[in-house]
């Protein structure tokens, strides 16, 4: 019996000649849905399986199909009789191009029985001309596939041996997912030994009795290669790594030195150089065992890992994310070698690309190769090469804690090709961050354009490592500060993005295209544009006479939601606003690349940010918001509010008065409506009074312009409170209702009320800031409907706004997801500014009732999934461009058309 | 909204034949939108008054209406309160046969001129009080108008767009009532939420010889042939609403002022898209046609085949790149879909031939975005864009495009702020257009360009475009920035 064995993830194409059984072997060792078969895409493009004259399109389609698959990772079997070399060469191909194995399986049965078969098979026509012809081809085949790229070949002759194979699938060699750590993954050692054994020593792992180290807590070490070359003690390191990897408490994959030393062991002809010189010495120093035991390790080491259920992928110089757990030379070179854009710089050195910065993929990868001052998380992606043996340090990375931990270098053991400090051209190119060296900017920084990228080709040419360390860390410490990384690719078209919240929340392909154009050209810089708010449903509309709203129907709404407690609070009628505000300028450029110095334009400035729903900058004097800010700092100081928050905090805040931002809105609209209501509803009420004092019958007539006179007076009464003059911040009051978040977490696990609590300490701190008024509401309560209408009546009789209801936990679990973050209840003074100043007038409030909210409730909870989400990827220091998919997602979803009065 | 016509030539209750209404009853009528009640305030031998009042029902307005300058714009609306093409549907449907000059039982009443008023509390006079008396003194009437301010309350408010308005003079109903009907809309100008252009055209050919001899009739009938905007331009309005108190209708381009307006009205003086005419509108023909040819001309001597208009709006550029053969690949770049709709429409894409069309693409992209798409370029323009951009982002703009795109060549326009003096409707230090978040003078423009290039390896080349100002330099300003080889 046969046993083939094949890798879970790779394409199989069947070898045979007609009437040989592919299909059927095919049906009973694969899904149906694995098996991509000829005859099936002729029939599907030309609507005959027998048609030969559609079979270069019925292949196209085919490749296409099995493209798709592989570019996926499925599994692709191609049942076609693939006797001819021109017709295998482009599956081997697809195979290369997708970084998996291409397998061939032949088929080899006797002309004779194919014949036959043939002959059985009324739909097939072929003579037994075809057949002979075809296993001439295949006789010459077998002996080329393996020159032709396949790199299993099985070769089944006759039909007892086809009918007794069995297939097995086996894990591929990368996959070691069910490795969960937690790991160490350490950087380049470069024969580094006394480093290494400082940090082995400072991680904890002890040497046990059979020379191993190992650590108490079952942790394993992970070397990303570059073990040798270079440094003081090669032999040492690798005995060190491979006792460990023996004993199971350490793995290792290689890099482009242990490669390269491989091949000089082998004594294959190779260029002596970049520290190779001091390994072969260093080895040949020692016993020919140990050699060749160096031989066996280095030549059984693997590509990369996939790690930890796929959460974490190792490699030596990275890894694309469409090569993860894939096989190919591509691969492979990749892993060894990172990417180069094939140019050379002017020392000769390989231009790298910088693919970290394209990288999206949810797998944390891992790499070194590159010296880089200090490991920068990029786009999830980090290097760990600190350039030990150049006199930097030999960092680790705790995993899952994310936690860096370095030794520093004893000594400088081997110089740079390249001198320390970047050409001037460079580091203005880079245009950002002074101080930042060569390394860095080519694997963290877009902004290095040709000329920076060059700075760091390949490990020979970096070391500029230890010197510029220093800057580096204030500088590029956030990877996720940098707006220079967002790609329109990010956000353009129609996307999903995944919330903790609500799982995945669409984002359509015309909505993106608005919010494109709204966000390129109005929002601020996205480095500070970390949330925006969403939407708020009101309340279902009041069956109350003479009312649309009644807070009865949020309580009631909340309590079919299973909701216990609300939180009542009073909403200002102002212009919403998102204040960012940090602690100090580093906290600032820490958290947001805000760069006071530096080249022009490339940071963002301040030391916090006022902005709009929309993401728009709120003030237009940067006075008034500096002012704002510092004011807002000062109330955060002396509260000491900074203990619970850290670095910075964001607030989410109303703004009065609302004429502030809108003066225009109002003046020129509601003030100009109101102006001509009252202007013609009087001069009608005039001609009317002469009417009827001639006798004729106007009564209802003028009853009716009589009231709605009166709508029209209230209506102005309505907009005026909102509205008075602003000179100075001392006009302007800032209401925050709910903190968002700080450098140490997001606030969407606190109550209400403690938001409450905390704007009342900032407004005691100072008067710039107002309180919101609010009530805590147990809906177990049987008093609590009539408490809530009183207060809610005192509010918006008053002249205010209305009230937000919300649950006392802003998120709650209700009965279908989330509860609404917020309900709002508005009183029906101020529904004459959302419905028009007739709203009220007899018959109009009937028809008016009937409103659909399930669209604004929908869009509310989406936009909440959305924004909660971008604080909680922020406050991870997750990449920019998932921070910004979030904040992008709500000014797409607020551009969805929803009844504006709701 | 109201109108009352009043008659003082005796008898004066004669308007009640001409009008074909009883002084002595009410009559209502079901105008569609509302009810429209005619009756008498007074009714004396020398003086008689009718008060035609209509009633609008401010829900179905909603339902009718689509979208506006802003979401809410269709609930708290002046239209049920002011004197506009809903007053004139009102004024046919009441008074249709005294408009056609008819009267069964005093055939010779139409034909006479008597003193008639007519007043209309509420006006909305886009144009202000000086079109008002455009409009309607060369038609022989005596104008008495009071603004009506916005809010007592707030006088720093000032006035409101609207007027009481009284119009007099001898003459026959029907042309009072026929000069009414067309020239209210006008005043108004407004959008027509429930007339279609077929209706507006026979309107204006029904207006008859007084239109013709109009010294305003060109701006009379522009006004009627507003064009309403697109669906696509709602979604952007419902973006940027209250922070901008409307959308400006050239807003979703962002080269709106220079490159061509939807709107070729710009000498109307009441017009929205007129008043951002800077230059005047001749010169600003002029200057943009000049922009036109310095890019093409820069384009063409730096040899590019293959060639990206970052920001082209409309496409005007577009237009100008397809007609020379050396450029091969021309790719059009805008961040509004609306903006590249206009340009497909220009480019007549659909309808292009294969070879021509595989030689042009429109992408919407954003340029402080890194984008793949746009890398491996020979050129790149960027004509009138980057002063659209706020100062603090133009680093990432800077980066995308010189950092990541890095074609060849770059070509850059934007205004020489020191020849807006030479703008005699330009207040000082204004800019050139609402959307314009900078405008430079010639150092400024240098020093930008000139680390530009210096931080990506490239030389900078500047030259006027536009008659030179000896002390202001040029109204506009090139620079050609080339990549060291």
């Amino acid at each position: 019996m046969t046993t083939i064995k094949i890798p879970e993830l790779c394409l199989v194409a069947l070898v045979g000649v007609t009437g040989s059984g592919k299909s059927t072997f095919a049906a009973r060792h694969f899904r149906p849905t694995e098996v991509l078969s000829s005859d099936f895409f002729r029939g599907l493009v030309g609507d005959d399986e027998n048609d030969q004259s559609v079979t270069t399109e019925a292949f196209e389609a085919l490749h296409v199909v099995a493209a798709k698959r592989l570019a996926i990772g499925r599994l692709t079997v191609i049942d076609a009789t693939s006797v001819q070399p021109e017709a295998r060469r482009p599956l081997v191909a697809l195979a290369r191009e997708h970084h998996v194995l291409p397998v061939a399986i032949v088929l080899d049965i006797g002309e004779k029985t194919c014949i036959e078969r043939n002959a059985a098979r009324p739909d097939r026509s072929f003579g037994p001309g075809v057949v002979r012809r075809q296993h001439g081809m295949l006789a010459r085949s077998i002996r080329q596939l393996e020159r032709e790229g396949f790199r299993r070949v099985f070769v089944l002759r006759g039909e007892a041996e086809v009918d007794a194979a069995q297939i097995v699938r086996e894990r591929a060699w990368t996959d070691r997912s069910d490795a969960r750590g937690p790991f160490d993954i350490i950087g380049d050692v470069h024969g580094c030994h006394g480093e290494l054994s400082d940090l082995l020593d400072s991680l904890g792992y002890l040497p046990a009795s059979d020379g191993a180290r190992r650590h108490p807590a079952g942790r394993t070490a992970v070397f990303l290669g570059d073990l040798v070359d270079r440094g003081p003690d090669t032999p040492g390191v690798l005995a060190e790594v491979m006792a460990m990897a023996a004993a199971g408490s350490a793995l290792c994959v290689p890099g482009n030195h242990e490669s390269k030393l491989l091949r000089a062991l082998r004594g294959r002809d190779v260029k002596i150089s970049h520290g190779l010189a001091e390994s072969l010495a260093q080895l040949q120093a020692g016993p020919a065992e140990f050699r060749t035991q160096v031989i066996a390790y280095l030549d059984g080491l693997i590509s990369h890992y996939v790690l930890d259920g796929g959460r974490l992928v190792v490699a030596h110089a990275g890894l694309r994310e469409e090569m993860h757990g894939r096989a190919s030379a591509a691969v492979r070179a990749f892993a060894l070698y990172g990417e180069t854009t094939g140019e050379t710089d002017e020392l000769g050195l390989p231009v790298r690309y910088p693919w970290a910065q394209d990288y999206r993929g949810k797998a944390a990868v891992v790499y070194g190769h590159t010296p880089v001052p200090v490991p920068v998380w990029v786009n999830n992606t980090i290097c760990l090469d600190t350039g030990c043996v150049f006199g930097g340090s030999l960092t680790a990375l705790r995993y899952p804690e994310r936690e860096l931990v370095s030794v520093p270098a004893r000594r400088v053991y081997y110089e740079p090709a390249r001198p320390l400090a970047p050409p001037a051209v460079t580091a203005a190119g880079a245009g950002a961050r002074a101080g930042a060296a060569a390394g860095i900017m080519a694997e963290a920084g877009p902004a290095a354009g040709p000329a920076a990228g060059a700075a760091a080709g390949g490990d020979a040419g970096a070391g500029a490592a230890a010197e510029a360390g220093a800057g580096a860390a204030a500088e590029g410490g956030v990877a996720n500060a940098d707006g220079r990384m967002l790609d329109v690719a990010d956000v353009l078209g129609r996307r999903g993005i995944e919330t903790r919240l609500r799982g995945r929340v669409s984002v359509p392909e015309e909505n993106a295209a608005a919010a494109l154009e709204v966000m390129s050209r109005f929002a601020v810089d996205p480095r500070w544009l970390i949330y925006l708010p969403p939407t708020m449903a009101p309340v279902p509309a009041s069956s109350r006479p003479g009312l649309l709203e009644h807070p009865g129907d949020a309580l009631a709404a909340f309590r079919r939601d299973h909701v216990q407690r609300v939180v009542c609070e009073e909403k200002h009628m102002g212009s919403r606003a998102i204040a960012v505000v940090c602690r100090t300028p580093e906290a600032a450029r820490d958290w947001f690349g805000a760069a006071g110095t530096g080249a022009e334009g490339t940071g963002a400035e301040g030391t916090g940010i006022v902005y709009t729903r929309t993401g728009r900058r709120f003030f237009t004097s940067a006075g008034m918001e500096e002012a704002l800010l510092s004011r807002l700092r000062g109330a955060l100081d002396a509260t000491g509010m900074w203990n619970e928050l850290g670095d910075w905090a964001a607030l989410d805040c109303e703004i009065l008065p609302w004429s502030l931002k809108a003066d225009e809105l109002i003046s020129g609209h509601y003030a100009a409506v109101g102006a001509a209501a009252v202007a013609g509803l009087s001069a009608a009420a005039g001609t009317l009074d002469a009417a009827r004092a001639r006798g004729l019958e106007v009564a209802g007539l003028g009853e009716r312009t009589a009231e709605r006179l009166r709508a029209a007076e209230s209506f102005v009464r309505a907009y005026r409170p909102y509205v008075w003059p602003v000179s100075s911040l001392d006009d302007v009051r800032l209401a925050p209702f709910q903190v968002l978040a700080g450098s140490t977490g997001t606030c969407f696990g606190r109550d209400h009320e403690w938001h409450m609590k905390a704007a009342e300490r900032l407004a005691g701190a100072d008067p710039l800031i107002a309180t919101t008024r609010y009530l805590v509401a147990d809906l177990a309560d049987p008093g609590v409907e009539a408490a809530v209408a009183v207060w809610w009546e005192e509010l918006t009789g008053a002249g205010g706004e209305g009230m937000v209801v919300k649950p006392a936990e802003p998120i709650t679990r209700g009965r279908h997801g989330i509860a609404q973050p917020g309900i709002k209840c508005r009183g029906p003074e101020y529904l004459r500014i959302i419905y028009g100043p007739e709203y009220t007038v007899a018959g109009n409030l009937a028809r008016l009732r009937e409103r659909n909210l399930g669209r604004k409730r929908s869009l509310a909870s989406s936009e909440f999934a959305l924004g909660v989400e971008a604080l909680e990827r922020f406050v991870c220091r997750e990449p920019a461009f998932r921070v910004h998919e979030c904040v992008f997602g709500v000014l797409a979803l607020e551009s969805k058309p929803v009844d504006p009065r709701l | 909204m109201l109108l009352t016509i009043t008659s003082t030539s005796p008898p004066a209750t004669d308007l009640g034949f001409l009008l074909h209404k009883n002084p002595a009853a009410v009559r209502s009528v079901d105008v569609g939108f509302g009810m429209a009640h005619a009756y008498y305030p007074e009714a004396g031998a020398d003086r008689c008054t009718i008060a035609l009042l209509v009633e609008v029902d401010p829900v179905a307005l909603v339902r009718r209406s689509r979208g506006g300058p802003f979401p809410l714009a269709a609930y708290v609306n002046d239209r049920p309160y002011v004197a506009s093409s809903f007053l004139s549907v009102a004024l046919r449907k009441v008074f249709g046969t005294a408009l056609r000059g008819q009267c069964k039982e005093r055939p010779e009443l139409p034909d006479q001129r008597l003193e008639l008023t007519a007043r209309l509390p509420v006006l909305p006079c886009r144009g202000g009080e000086g079109l008002l008396r455009r409009l309607f003194e060369p038609l022989g009437y005596a104008v008495s108008a009071r603004p009506i301010p916005l809010d007592p309350r707030f006088p720093w408010w000032g006035d409101s767009p609207y007027f009481d308005v009284s119009v007099s003079a001898r003459c026959r109903v029907r042309d009072l009532l026929g000069q009414l009907y067309v020239l209210l809309p006008v005043l108004d100008d407004d959008k027509h939420y429930w007339v279609t252009k077929d209706e507006i055209d026979k309107l204006v050919d029904g207006a008859g010889e007084w239109l013709a001899g109009h010294p305003e009739r060109d701006a009379i009938a522009r006004r009627y042939l507003r064009h309403q905007p697109g669906l696509a331009a709602e979604a952007i309005a419902r973006l940027v609403d209250e922070e901008s108190g409307g959308a400006d209708p050239d807003g979703a381009d962002p080269d709106g002022a220079d490159r061509g307006s939807a709107d070729p009205g710009s000498a109307d003086p009441g017009s929205a898209a007129g008043e951002f005419a800077v230059p005047p509108a001749g010169e600003h023909a002029r200057l943009r046609d000049l922009r036109l040819t310095a890019v093409l001309g820069a384009l063409k001597a730096s040899g590019a085949r293959r060639v990206l208009d970052l920001g082209c709006g409309d496409g005007r550029l577009l237009a100008g790149l397809l007609q020379d053969g050396q450029f091969e690949e021309i790719v059009g770049v805008d961040a509004s879909v609306t903006a590249l709709e206009r340009a497909a429409r220009r480019l007549r894409l659909a309808e292009m031939a294969p070879r021509q069309r595989a030689r042009i693409r429109l992408l919407q992209g954003a340029l402080t975005y890194s984008d793949r798409r746009l890398a491996g370029y020979d050129a790149a323009v960027l004509m009138e864009v980057i002063e659209h951009v706020d100062l603090d982002r133009l680093g990432a703009l800077e980066q995308a495009i010189f950092g990541e795109a890095a074609p060849a060549t770059v070509i850059v326009t934007t205004p020489n702020a020191e020849h807006n003096a030479r703008y005699p409707g330009l207040a000082p230090g204004a800019r050139r257009h609402p959307d314009h978040r900078f405008e430079w003078g010639r150092a400024e423009f240098r020093a930008w360009a000139g680390a530009v290039a210096q931080r990506h390896g490239y030389t900078a080349v500047f030259e006027p475009v536009g008659a030179e100002d000896s002390r202001a330099g040029p109204p506009t300003q090139l620079a050609v920035l080339a990549r060291c080889p």
